[in-house]
């Protein structure tokens, strides 16, 4: 047998990972990345002449635990139709038994990378408004992320904003959809997912009940306390941080469940509430400061009344002499 | 025991899942002698050249220390303190090799008793080929290259099986076309037109042949792997290092 150089050893490699796609009708073009599950390709659609991003498993685990996590991600996105949420097109099998599904080629670029091009503070709170949207709008459909972070976070060319990688998605609601049980009967959400006591998440990102395995816990808290690190994430690198901005963070971070905010959309309507110069529900004012932020808000206003009465002591001053 | 023991390197086990360290483990002694076989094929180049780097030795102390090494693996209960939730098989023998070279003058007094020991017959000299044509690891990296060589064993291997499964089903181009892309990167320069020509067939039949055979490498690396793993969270993270496949 030959010797097998440095350059080979890669070459087989990136031969055995890159997915077979005989009968798929699609063709490989090149990889994009490596996710939790395996890895993510471009691909073209070669009947339509489009192409698509191809997430796939990276081995058939004897157990099948893989391959029903990649279906069941492909169909929890389905039946999240938003704006925000990356739309899955195609599920299938690889000759070689690895299952995968196709969805909307992202044209952006991950938060975490895209972050010093996001502006000012409110062009910032703009975008995590837009990450709100996406997240409340799946937790209204009973679907809880929990691995809300930057990176799983794309960020398009023009501001558009998409929630990515729902693999460690958890189903609320005890009745799934019929659609979702078919072809294959999906076992009951929190013994899917997640036996109590496993740890899955980003630390830094997860929430505390999360990091302790309490998977009867974990609802829609704690992607509001994942929301929570992302805004602090989004505010790190922008300057100095108003008060009620950090105290917005810290509530939706609170350690207890009970005393972050009810849901993500009062999360974001408390953003809105600042980007409007009005007092957030996070951060109780004092007379003297709520009377700083009425300045700050009606500066404009002040200056030029402050202007005008310049002008006429001026006047007065000239016309007295 | 044998004296010598005949590396096939191509020996299989049934479909049930880990059963290479179990049958290592086996009381039968035809299963463990198989079982130790495979991992002696896959690991012995390796062992080799960490020997030779890691510790600094010559060719001869090298080749006494590897045999040594594999000699106690075949005869004493090496395996049986082996634990797969604890660490990756590969690491458990990297360890057992310190342990040994460490205690190198023991080994070395055991060797030279004769009588009772068994050779093996293991190809140092292409072991020593290959270290030549290597770039030397820095001391700080020696794990790396001894899963760098790992993965060069489990590969040729993969491979030595692929090109016999080829030539018994008749399928003897595909793996020449697997050889010519993957291996010799002699398709790099042509289109699939030319390549097609160049083999006597037709350009579909190129890109055909060659998802087959990589289909092919991949499902032996991956049953190779299988076989040398104690246990599934194990076979993840080694599918992980061997096709850098992501896999929680």
């Amino acid at each position: 047998m030959k010797w097998l150089s440095d350059q080979a050893l890669d070459r087989l490699r990136a031969a055995a990972d890159a997915p077979d796609l005989s009968g798929t009708g699609y063709v490989l073009l090149d990889k994009l990345g490596a996710g939790g599950m395996g890895g993510v390709f471009r691909v073209e659609h070669t009947a339509l002449g489009r192409q698509v991003a191809l997430k796939v498993i990276g081995i058939v685990d004897s157990s099948g635990e893989l391959s029903a996590r990649l279906l069941r991600e492909a169909r929890i996105i389905a039946q999240l139709e938003h704006p925000g949420i990356v739309p899955v097109h195609d599920v299938g099998t690889l000759p070689d038994g690895r299952v995968f599904y196709t969805m909307k080629l992202v044209q952006g670029r991950q938060l975490d990378q895209q972050c010093d091009e996001l502006g000012g503070v409110p062009e910032r709170l703009r975008t995590f408004q837009k990450i709100c949207d996406a997240v409340s709008f799946a937790h209204a459909h009973n679907v809880v992320h929990r691995d809300l972070k930057p990176q799983n976070i794309m960020v398009g060319p023009f501001g558009e904003v998409l929630v990515m990688d729902w693999g460690l998605a958890k189903m609320l609601d005890a009745d799934i959809p019929a659609q979702l049980n078919t072809p294959q009967p999906l076992p009951p959400s929190d013994s899917t997912d997640t036996a109590h006591g496993v740890v899955l998440g980003t630390p830094g990102y997860m929430a505390p009940e999360q990091a302790r395995g309490e998977v009867g816990a974990v609802g829609p808290q704690a992607d509001v306390y994942s929301l929570g690190a992302v805004l602090m994430f989004l505010l790190a690198n922008s300057g100095r941080t108003p008060k009620a901005l950090s105290a917005i963070a810290g509530k939706a971070m609170a350690e207890d469940t009970q005393q972050r905010y009810g849901s993500v959309r009062e999360l974001s309507n408390d953003v809105a509430r600042y980007l409007d110069g009005q007092p957030v529900s996070a951060y109780p004012e004092s007379p003297v400061m709520r009377l700083w932020r009425w300045v700050v808000k009606n500066r404009a206003w002040i200056l030029l009344v402050a202007a005008y009465l310049l002008m006429r002591a001026v006047f007065i001053l000239w016309r007295g002499r | 025991m044998p004296d010598e023991v005949n590396l096939r390197g191509q020996g299989s086990f049934p479909a049930t899942r880990w059963s290479l360290i179990a049958a290592a483990r086996s009381a039968e002694p035809e299963a463990r002698q198989r079982a130790l076989e495979i991992l002696v094929a896959a690991y012995w180049k390796p062992v080799y050249k960490y020997i030779r780097l890691r510790w600094d030795k010559d060719n001869e102390q090298a080749q006494d220390l590897t045999q040594d090494f594999f000699v106690r693996l075949l005869e004493k209960d090496f395996l049986a303190h082996y634990e797969p939730h604890r660490a990756r098989l590969r690491t458990f023998l990297r360890v057992c090799v310190d342990h040994l070279v460490a205690n190198e003058d023991k080994a070395a007094r055991r060797l030279k008793r004769g009588g009772e020991v068994q050779f093996l017959r293991l190809d140092f000299e292409s072991a020593e080929g290959e270290l030549q044509q290597i770039e030397i690891p820095s001391p700080g990296s020696m794990e790396d290259f001894f899963e760098r060589e790992w993965v060069r064993s489990v590969f040729s291997l993969s491979l030595e099986r692929l090109r016999q499964e080829c030539e018994h089903g008749g399928k003897l181009v595909h793996f020449r076309l697997l050889e010519f892309y993957d291996i010799d990167e002699g398709g790099k320069e042509l289109t699939y037109e030319q390549v097609a020509r160049q083999f006597g067939l037709k350009p579909s039949d190129v890109t055909n042949y060659l998802a087959f055979a990589r289909r092919e490498f991949r499902r032996i690396v991956l049953d190779q792997l299988r076989e040398m793993t104690g246990s599934e969270e194990e076979f993840r993270r080694e599918a992980h290092t061997l096709l850098g496949i992501d896999a929680p």
